[in-house]
């Protein structure tokens, strides 16, 4: 009989969570109380909403708890371990009964993921038990030749998960056609799109099916050398990733002559990127590797002709390169029965925002969005009602209520104009002001612009200043059309992807929330009730009670009223900073 | 654009001496090698929090890396401190997730609670309140962060509990270093 385990997720969102706190307490109590069981450690499971998780697996079965603080952690040891009686109501997943988040973990099929919240990512013995490594031992072992690799990522319909789409194995067979003896690999893991953080979930959870997938890759293309460029804003994923790269050096996966292929020598390092989104476009990532400013260039020629150092190079991203081992292992066929015609296999989406279940999910391509955000995702909290979802995130597009059976691929996506992009997927509701949304991105892509294209760099400020009018009831006739007309400049005379894409929030909002920048502009209102210069706060005289509590509560005093007297707001002193409201147990106070 | 950045500093001025030589050993570890302009501007501000002036002067003397260069690529990217910063860095979330959640008014709160502008760093050189792009913990919007530790689903209030209880702290631990 095997012991039992206590596994407790360790991934950034947990221990912001306090998981860091549980596994403390349950480590604690492991000792004080000499209780027989391993305590280990994973990542991040995807169901961010019910963080910290502690998973307890018995020779019963297996049994995932939700919400575990320190008190519960020393419930559920008392109970489960000592007692051996499970604590039902705090689990949220079993092999042995329903729970109530069944549908999160069956829509889903995981494939890049399907080592997170499994193994203990600091562990290599861990990813080798679950068939890791397994791939590049295969190819070693059978011979398969560089073409034979590249045709089978070919097959499987693989397209770049970064956002762009590209097919990979057509990526690598330029790469592999360029006679260059040094060429290079590179991981792109620089997730700057606010509202993603798929890329960093896998890397803290599982970096080793990223390490195996570059070194297929590297052999595909024949590379020697290898970069992951990683945001130092992800200072555990580094970590991880440092650990995992030693580990692989240790055991020959990094080297020479890997996995008994004669003359097939690579290694690889990490390159931390110092806060630029701009260095997410692949030439703008090289500047940034060489030390200079992350400034895209000109294309062609491409980096499977002239990337790193000059040499050809192939840039991937996190999530695309741990589909490789998978895709290897089990054969393109098994990844294409997945998907669509064009899209083949899963996405991982980061699922934020105004919703139930917030986390990292991976679903087949093909699946609709509605089906993504109320069945996984549980719906919108409070009974609110579902206004529409940001995909792609600043180069992305906001999909609109009606639209929300659109299935998930790269051209239906595409066809909404938004952009399937990494996978950010925030979902609004109508508590959120699209014009206030647009102006959020656009603040974000004007600040984050290299400055190279005129149009980017000027057009992205004219047009923030426009949005920023119009929030503060200052929008004229003209303003949509005059935003429309800057886009579609931008789009056009812009280098790199940043500026082709930066007007999307705003073309996409336009189109289908066009009533609501209307009410902005000509009636001088926001109808979600967000853009602070349009709201008035008035009060109930029906519901106050003359309680004071606003009066006193006012930063600028501009409300007066005698007690048990109805209160009454100065609107030429109000700074509708909604104090007022939110301290008013009456609900007395109306916002219009 | 990414050039404005520079003009965004808010420091009281209290310049230290500083001592150079810490970063010897960074250095001599980079000297030479291709790319390795970064990785050194990275490693300095490790050392000194930030990168001083005399920093700069020292590694392009000794690399014979170009002053404009390393300047250059210093106010490209958002890492990157040129002057002092406080000894906690308020780090609140301005990813979209956490904008619909309401960030806003976590900047606003800590602005009116700590008296600097985003940016900016306290008189009493304890905190530096800085708005940063997502910190990924989008499902506990809204966040922030100081230190290692992340502080999610956040209202105002609570934001500037959070602040006032590490200067109490601080302010004790002051108090037993006189005795």
């Amino acid at each position: 009989m095997s012991k039992t385990q206590v596994i407790v997720g360790l991934g950034s969102c947990g221990i912001a969570a306090g998981a860091g706190k549980t596994f403390e307490k349950i480590s604690q109590l492991q000792s004080s109380e000499s209780l027989d069981f391993e305590l280990k450690k994973t990542s991040c499971v995807g169901m961010c909403y019910n963080e910290p998780l502690v998973e307890v697996i018995d020779e019963s079965g297996s049994y995932l708890y939700g919400g575990v603080d320190e008190e519960r952690a020393i419930q559920i040891i008392d109970k489960h371990i000592v007692n051996h009686e499970p604590v039902r109501e705090l689990v949220v997943r079993s092999d042995l009964f329903e729970t109530a988040d069944k549908e999160f973990l069956d829509t889903q099929v995981k494939i890049a993921l399907r080592n997170c919240g499994f193994i203990d990512p600091e562990s290599i013995e861990e990813y080798e038990a679950r068939q890791g490594y397994l791939s590049l031992k295969q190819i070693g072992g059978e011979g398969i030749s560089q073409e034979e690799v590249i045709r089978t990522v070919l097959d499987s319909g693989l397209r770049g998960r970064g956002g762009g789409g590209f097919p990979t194995g057509m990526k690598w067979r330029f790469a592999f056609k360029n006679p260059s003896p040094e060429k290079y690999i590179i991981c792109n893991a620089d997730e700057g799109d606010p509202g993603a953080f798929m890329d960093r979930s896998l890397l803290e959870g599982d970096p080793h099916s990223v390490i195996e997938g570059m070194i297929i890759g590297a052999y595909a293309i024949g590379a020697t050398s290898g970069v992951i460029y990683c945001r130092a804003e992800y200072p555990l994923a580094i970590k991880r990733l440092e650990i995992a790269i030693d580990q692989a050096r240790e055991k020959g996966y990094l080297g020479k002559n890997i996995a008994g292929i004669q003359g097939f020598h690579f290694d690889m390092y990490i390159k931390e990127g110092a806060g630029a989104f701009v260095c997410g476009e692949e030439t703008a990532l090289i500047a940034s590797v060489e030390g200079e400013r992350g400034m895209p260039r000109k294309r062609p020629p491409f980096p499977a002709e002239s990337g790193l150092w000059g040499k050809p190079t192939n840039i991937n991203n996190v999530e695309t390169w741990a589909n490789i081992p998978w895709i290897i292992q089990h054969g393109a066929e098994a990844y294409a029965q997945y998907g669509t015609e064009k899209s083949k296999g899963t996405k991982v989406f980061a699922l934020a925002g105004k919703i139930k279940r917030s986390g990292l999910v991976e679903v087949p391509m093909g699946i609709t969005i509605r089906d993504i955000i109320f069945k996984l995702g549980g719906g919108i909290p409070q009974n609110k009602k579902f206004k529409a979802v940001q995909l792609g995130g600043p180069s992305g597009g906001c999909i609109p209520e009606y639209l929300a059976d659109t299935i998930v691929d790269y051209d239906s996506v595409n066809a909404t104009g938004a952009i399937m992009g990494s996978g950010g997927m925030v979902v609004m509701d109508e508590t959120t002001c699209m014009v206030d949304v647009a102006r959020f991105f656009l603040d974000f892509t004007q600040k984050e612009s290299c400055g190279k294209c005129t149009f980017c760099r000027i057009g992205t400020k004219r047009m923030l200043e426009i949005l920023t009018r119009i929030t503060e009831g200052e929008g004229q006739e003209g303003d949509l059309e005059l935003l429309q007309d800057l886009s579609e400049q931008i789009k056009d005379n812009s280098l790199c992807g940043l500026g082709q894409t930066a007007p999307n929030p705003v073309l996409t909002t336009i189109r289908y929330f066009r009533d609501e920048y209307e009410a902005h502009i000509r009636d001088k209102k926001c109808p979600a009730k967000v853009c602070k210069a349009l709201l008035t706060y008035t009060i109930d005289p029906e519901k106050c009670t003359g309680c004071t509590v606003c009066a006193k509560k006012c930063p600028v005093d501009c409300i007066s009223g005698e007690r048990k007297q109805i209160h009454l707001i100065d609107q030429e002193a109000c700074i509708r900073c909604g104090e007022c409201y939110s301290r008013c147990r009456f609900e007395a106070i109306l916002i219009q | 654009m990414r050039i404005a950045r520079i003009q965004n500093d808010h420091t009281p001025a209290q310049a230290e001496a500083v001592d150079v030589r810490i970063i010897d050993s960074l250095i001599e570890k980079y000297k030479g090698k291709k790319g390795s302009l970064i990785p050194l501007l990275q490693g300095a501000q490790n050392e000194f929090g930030y990168i001083p002036r005399e920093a700069f002067a020292y590694i392009s003397e000794r690399t014979g890396l170009d002053l404009s260069d390393m300047y250059g690529v210093a106010t490209f990217y958002a890492q990157f401190r040129l002057s002092p910063v406080g000894k906690h860095i308020v780090k609140v979330c301005h990813g979209t997730a956490c904008h619909v959640q309401n960030a806003d008014k976590i900047t606003d709160a800590l602005i009116d609670a700590l008296g600097v502008p985003d940016g900016g760093t306290t008189e009493d050189g304890l905190f530096t309140l800085e708005s940063v792009a997502c910190l990924g913990c989008c499902s506990l919007a809204p966040v922030m962060m100081i230190g290692d530790e992340t502080y999610g689903k956040l209202t105002g209030p609570e934001s500037v509990k959070i602040v006032k209880n590490i200067r109490i702290k601080e302010k004790q631990a002051n108090g037993e270093d006189l005795h």
